[in-house]
């Protein structure tokens, strides 16, 4: 990496900071014991706000005792909470008492070759942004600056970089994880899966899910209803790899070879159809182009899907005829981190494809048609228009991309083409460890003016910048009011429940203060952030004070089901549902979804996969104290007979060695039958290297570290990880 | 006086660990010790397995051991519930009760007592269910009277068959894994 790097991996170095004061004496007594305040209120307060340790935006109750957080429980009036949040919201405490935590702004002082950083305050910290932000803007225009940025907290931050005059803003929500199957429904049924997905679980009688693991991937809605549904008495069929908790509760555990789901779920679609089994009612009103669709299939026979993906025929066929059983209260789950092995829209468009044989879109068990209150947005001046365009995806190579490409950006950052990006902004993004192959964004940082780093944790990405700005956590800040869409209208909002233990602040602040240092005052005519919520909440007839008061309002109900009224729409290239794509076929892509067998590991290597665990968020909770405890590190899963006849026993640190010969961080061995033999399993989010990350540096190995390979999907550009292959080597 | 236990659902139990996280902030139970843990038993050969999930934490048993060997009577059966709580200012810390539990519930609390699960007494007082219960996102929890025969926790056990966790240590554990 040294070699690479203009700037040397930066570690924000404990002796130029060590003078601020460490946030509590926790030590021992860490849980539920937030930081006392000079003046905080005595007694229990209990204040509504909703979480945001990953992005469901769960309405939860902030127990608040003597001025100190105590406990966070969920909001019993919220309709994704339902008054229990998940593992992560529940020790949500631990990210405000995190004493690791960014505490004060930091500008690295570059002396070349030298890493020093030095607290600035704020107005010096954005003054410096300001002025390099005015530079680049003069030499190269406003769209050289691009923000990458993740959640409802980014709202403000996007505000600023559109008024400055930039259309590049990305998410790796769309390329780097749910990207391929929005576009697979969108260019199926017009319209995507959305988040939070629009899956009725409660209701399914039979779930299908394809290396979707829920219970393990702890998306709290979706966890709660498929226990209701399991306690209900669900047919579940789980496609896995890996024998998941989801596997476990599953009447059919398919172990799947990785990367041939396709043409599982081609068989699948062969079987319902040939056996005249799917829902011809529904397909007769709603499809176009089922007669091409069908002679598409002809090849792919049970008997055909067999060797490809080593499940046989008869449970093929008893799986697909259990689901038509079930239908149109069956439902095949999209899926959320889809970015799997390049062709993932085409894997996507064929879930899509084979719920619309079920005839379970639009249908109770199946996937609802969300709504959403109205919430006019504040009224603010039209922003500057770019004549470039955005950067991340000229000439609309990736023609279905339906949002930027994080990726994209990178590699006009790395080309100078479409155009020079010489700015980067993140916000509460570790690009790090969300996009694939690391010495490419390295590569691109190294062409940068300015990097800014807005977070709440010195993240490896804070590691690199040359200004790093503190957030205020989300118990500690109001973020924009949430018209949520989903089966019921609600709003919510997110509100302080105590303050920040040092000199954070809430994004909305940063972004209005750098807006207004770059002569931007126009964009915000509000004072502070109660003037604009109130602002938005009236125009929408609604009350501020009863929002806080209550967290949530609800809205008037509304149908959600074709049976329920909802006129069934498909804005697709036919207006129908399209079993056969034109739009696809126009462009020369496959408008129905053909297999492609994926590259099988080398001798001695075994696939790289990676998920999920119910106590951490992506990269972002290792330093949570109380997360921490539940799982301090990762460990790499293989199949107990395979460890034996490489002589690995169970429990031993390994090292993991890719086919690029880049080698991990030691990580303990998981000796388990609850793999096939030829992949390798880690939770995702584990191994930093951010020194200043005492609990979480070093403990467990990084999936991101060896994705070093990755397989663009050409249809929106997604990138494709589940293609590196790794070696396990004994650790001395 | 009703006698509290718990009947778990296995079924839905999917071992996010939200029971131990929520203990954990609800008792205020300090940095390396948890009161309830998640318990994995996977048997067979891939692909062909079975795996039971459990949340354990102490089982408030009738018969038990952690209160007949305690030396000053901290450790006793309380008239609330028949729960099995220690009184802090009686424990002098030896760990007999730690040594004679076989499922393992108890630790030495860095302020020198045993301590462990109280099935939340002061919630229960309050009309509220324990913590791990009122938080489970997929409610596989049902607690409540196990004398009662119109509870909750009764029915519960009375609709599936049931096992508790080492039934020939002697101890008649108050908690029921449902299968």
């Amino acid at each position: 990496m040294d070699s690479l790097s203009r700037r040397r991996f930066l570690r924000i170095s404990a002796a130029t900071i060590g003078a601020t004061a460490a946030a509590g004496g926790l030590a021992g007594h860490l849980a539920g014991q937030g930081t006392a305040t000079a003046s905080g209120p005595s007694g229990l307060q209990k204040i509504p706000t909703f979480c945001d340790i990953c992005f469901w935006k769960c309405g939860a109750i902030a127990y608040v005792q003597d001025g100190r957080l105590w406990k966070i429980e969920g909001n019993p009036d919220d309709p994704l909470s339902r008054g229990r949040l998940c593992p992560r919201g529940t020790g949500g405490v631990g990210a405000h008492v995190d004493d690791d935590r960014l505490k004060a702004p930091l500008i690295r002082r570059k002396q070349r070759g030298e890493d020093v950083w030095a607290h600035v305050t704020w107005d010096e910290a954005l003054g410096h942004i300001a002025e390099k932000m005015q530079a680049i803007k003069a030499r190269y225009g406003p769209e050289a600056v691009a923000l990458f940025s993740h959640g409802l907290g980014g709202t403000f931050l996007k505000h600023t970089l559109k008024a400055y005059g930039s259309p590049n803003i990305a998410a790796p929500s769309f390329a780097q994880c749910r990207g391929p199957r929005d576009v697979g429904f969108h260019l199926t049924f017009g319209e995507e899966v959305g988040s939070p997905e629009r899956t009725d679980i409660r209701n399914s009688r039979c779930l299908v899910l394809i290396g979707s693991h829920l219970g393990e991937n702890m998306h709290n809605t979706q966890v709660q209803e498929f226990g209701e549904a399991i306690a209900k008495g669900a047919r579940v069929i789980v496609a896995d790899p890996r024998f998941s908790v989801a596997a476990s509760k599953a009447h059919h555990y398919l172990p799947i070879k990785p990367g041939t789901d396709l043409a599982l779920l081609l068989a699948w679609m062969h079987v319902l159809v040939t056996e005249g089994l799917y829902d011809k009612e529904y397909v007769a009103q709603h499809g176009f182009g089922f007669e091409a669709f069908a002679a598409e299939l002809t090849p792919y026979t049970p008997e055909w899907a067999y060797p490809e993906t080593g499940i046989t025929p008869e449970v093929i066929r008893e799986t697909a005829r259990d689901m038509a059983r079930y239908r149109p209260a069956t439902l095949v789950h999209p899926g959320r981190h889809a970015t799997w092995y390049g062709d993932d829209t085409q894997r996507s468009r064929a879930i899509a494809l084979l719920n619309a044989l079920l005839g379970s879109w639009g249908r109770k068990g199946g996937f609802y048609t969300p709504v959403s209150m109205d919430i006019p947005g504040y009224p603010y001046p039209p922003y500057p228009k770019s004549d470039k365009g955005k950067v991340d995806n000229p000439g609309g190579r990736y023609p279905f991309a339906l949002e930027s490409i994080t990726t994209g950006i990178r590699e006009a950052t790395i080309t100078g083409k479409p155009y020079p990006i010489k700015g980067w902004m993140t916000y509460a993004t570790n690009l790090m460890m969300a996009l694939p192959n690391e010495a490419e964004t390295i590569k691109a940082i190294q062409a940068l003016d300015l990097l800014v780093v807005v977070d709440v944790i010195p993240t490896e990405m804070a590691g690199w910048a040359d200004v790093v700005l503190p957030e205020s956590t989300y118990l500690e800040r109001y973020d924009d009011v949430n018209p949520e869409v989903f089966r019921e209208p609600f709003v919510s909002l997110r509100q302080p429940v105590v303050p920040s233990p040092h000199d954070q602040k809430p994004n909305w602040w940063i972004a209005r203060e750098l807006a207004k240092k770059l002569g931007l005052e126009s964009y915000y005519p509000w004072k502070t952030i109660e003037e604009y919520l109130e602002v938005r909440l009236t125009r929408a007839g609604l009350s501020f004070a009863e929002l806080k008061q209550k967290g949530i309002i609800h809205g008037p109900k509304q149908p959600v089901f074709y049976d329920e009224g909802v006129a069934p729409e498909f804005p697709t290239a036919s207006g129908k549902i399209d079993f056969y794509s034109t739009a696809l076929r126009d462009k020369g892509f496959d408008p129905v979804p053909k297999f492609t067998r994926p590259a099988e590991p080398p001798e001695g290597m075994f696939r790289l996969l990676f998920g999920r665990s119910p106590v951490h968020s992506f990269g972002r909770t290792q330093s949570n104290p109380i997360l921490n405890e539940m799982m301090a590190e990762n460990e790499v899963w293989l199949n107990a007979d395979v460890a034996a006849r490489l002589g690995l026993e169970d429990g031993r640190y390994v090292r993991l060695r890719n086919q690029d010969g880049v080698v991990s961080n030691r990580v303990r061995l998981k000796a388990t039958q609850r793999i096939r033999p030829d992949c390798a399993y880690m939770v995702h989010g584990f191994g930093h290297t951010a020194i200043r990350l005492r609990r979480a540096v070093g403990k467990g190995a990084s999936d991101a570290q060896l994705v070093t390979r990755y397989q663009t999907d050409p249809l929106m550009g997604g990138t494709g990880m589940n293609v590196n292959f790794v070696a396990v080597e004994a650790e001395a | 006086m009703a006698r509290y236990g718990m009947a778990i659902d296995t079924r839905t139990c999917v071992g996010c660990m939200d029971c131990v996280v929520a203990c954990k902030t609800e008792n205020r139970v300090p940095e390396g010790f948890n009161r309830d843990w998640i318990a994995y038993e996977a048997v067979g050969r891939f692909p062909t397995l079975h795996m039971e999930i459990r949340s354990e934490r102490c089982n408030h048993c009738d018969n038990p051991p952690c209160v007949t060997c305690c030396p000053t009577g901290a450790s006793h059966v309380d008239q609330f519930g028949r729960i099995v709580l220690v009184t802090h200012e009686a424990c002098i810390g030896c760990k007999a009760c730690l040594a004679s539990c076989p499922y393992d519930a108890r630790f030495v609390h860095p302020d020198g007592y045993a301590d462990k699960c109280t099935f939340c007494a002061h919630r229960v007082k309050d009309g509220l269910d324990p913590s791990c219960v009122a938080v489970c996102p997929t409610h596989c929890f049902t607690f409540g009277d196990l004398d009662d025969p119109n509870s909750a926790v009764t029915k519960a056990l009375e609709s599936r068959t049931a096992h508790p966790l080492l039934p020939a240590a002697g101890t008649r554990p108050r908690i029921f894994y449902l299968d």
